[in-house]
């Protein structure tokens, strides 16, 4: 082993992170896979979980290169332990309702999006510059689907706007985690690679304002932020997803499709 | 969700800049652009065009079927105007 540039325990965390984020949303959103609202939206919520998964793939990758020690994607997609996944807890919530699902979805890409514009035009690494590019253009997508939706629900029958209004109660708490990043994160930021994730807070704020704004939704204050998956520190009910998500891989070892 | 507030809408995708627009199918959505977003993730999801037309249903004006006889039939004698008649020269290429 004589690449010690590529030896960046740093890095490997905080993209190790990043990719838990979109697999454990990707696997989410694909759980509404054949039980949408309507066929449309099963469709469009599909496409979105398969664009996190793909996100996801390319940053296992990534991760497993940088550690260099046997590991493949797969391996740290479905064979690490629960409080080894470093995923923050907003993606991680359960799917409720629909309109659980697209405040969810709308608070991670509004989220995303200006990280991955970022990383696409100013960052250092070439591979994380190669994935934002096209991950960029997905959560614009993601941005706008969802933010259609929740103005619409937010706008809707008296129905609707109690439900949307319910899920921005139930999850904005988890929002902050967002913006704190990890030691791994800063590190990253310091040498180049990853934006502060602090600094993005007024375009996240400013695209949830827009469409609250449409939907007649008030931002809620929040008083206690909910943190800790940073440091494996979840709920229970990701043990629940991690026990269906890896269930193939550990009934049938190194199983390949 | 009831039909009443997704109604019908027909959508038309073009493949590539040039070609025109072709029908694909219809879908419900609530409004255009919740039916523009629908027809990207239910019609283009394989590359299959970079432009959408999503147009009501209930705006398309049909001809009535039972006057097919006297709107379709009369064309079936008139071979002549198929261009197959004339020679095409090379230089013109495909028509």
């Amino acid at each position: 082993m004589t690449g010690t540039a590529i030896l960046h325990p740093p890095l490997f965390e905080a993209v190790l992170q990043l990719a838990d984020d979109h697999l454990i949303l990707g696997h989410r959103v694909s759980e509404w896979c054949g039980h949408a609202p309507m066929l449309e939206e099963d469709l469009g919520l599909a496409n979105m979980a398969l664009d996190l998964l793909g996100q996801s793939r390319a940053l296992y990758a990534y991760a497993a290169d940088i550690e260099d020690a046997g590991r493949s994607e797969d391996d740290l997609a479905f064979l690490r332990l629960e409080r080894q996944y470093q995923n923050c807890l907003l993606v991680e919530r359960p799917n409720g309702d629909f309109a659980h699902t697209i405040v969810r979805q709308l608070y991670f890409a509004a989220f995303m999006h200006p990280f991955w514009q970022w990383v696409s035009a100013n960052s250092a690494d070439e591979t994380l510059r190669g994935i934002a590019g096209k991950a960029e253009k997905e959560m614009a997508y993601h941005v706008r689907h969802a933010g259609e939706w929740v103005v619409r629900l937010g706008d809707g029958t008296e129905e609707s706007a109690a439900r949307v209004k319910a899920a921005v109660d139930a999850l904005h708490h988890y929002t902050d985690e967002l913006f704190q990043g990890s030691p791994a994160m800063t590190a990253c930021a310091e040498d180049g690679r990853l934006p502060d994730v602090a600094s993005l807070r007024p375009a996240w704020t400013a695209t949830i304002a827009d469409v609250f704004a449409q939907g007649l939704l008030e931002v809620p204050e929040v008083a206690h932020p909910q943190t800790g998956g940073r440091m494996g520190e979840h709920g229970e009910e990701l043990g629940h997803l991690l026990a269906e998500l890896q269930y193939m891989q550990r009934t049938y070892p190194n199983l390949q499709w | 969700m009831p039909d009443s507030m997704t109604p019908l809408w027909e959508v038309f995708i073009r493949p590539r800049n040039g070609l025109h627009h072709k029908h694909v199918g219809s879908l419900h959505a609530a409004d255009a652009s919740l039916a523009i977003q629908s027809a990207r993730d239910v019609y283009t999801r394989r590359g299959e065009g970079n432009s959408i037309w999503v147009v009501p249903s209930a705006q398309i004006v049909a001809s009535d079927p039972s006057s097919g006889k006297e709107l379709f039939d009369p064309a079936d004698d008139k071979v002549y105007r198929h261009p197959t008649f004339y020679d095409i020269p090379d230089e013109v290429g495909h028509m």
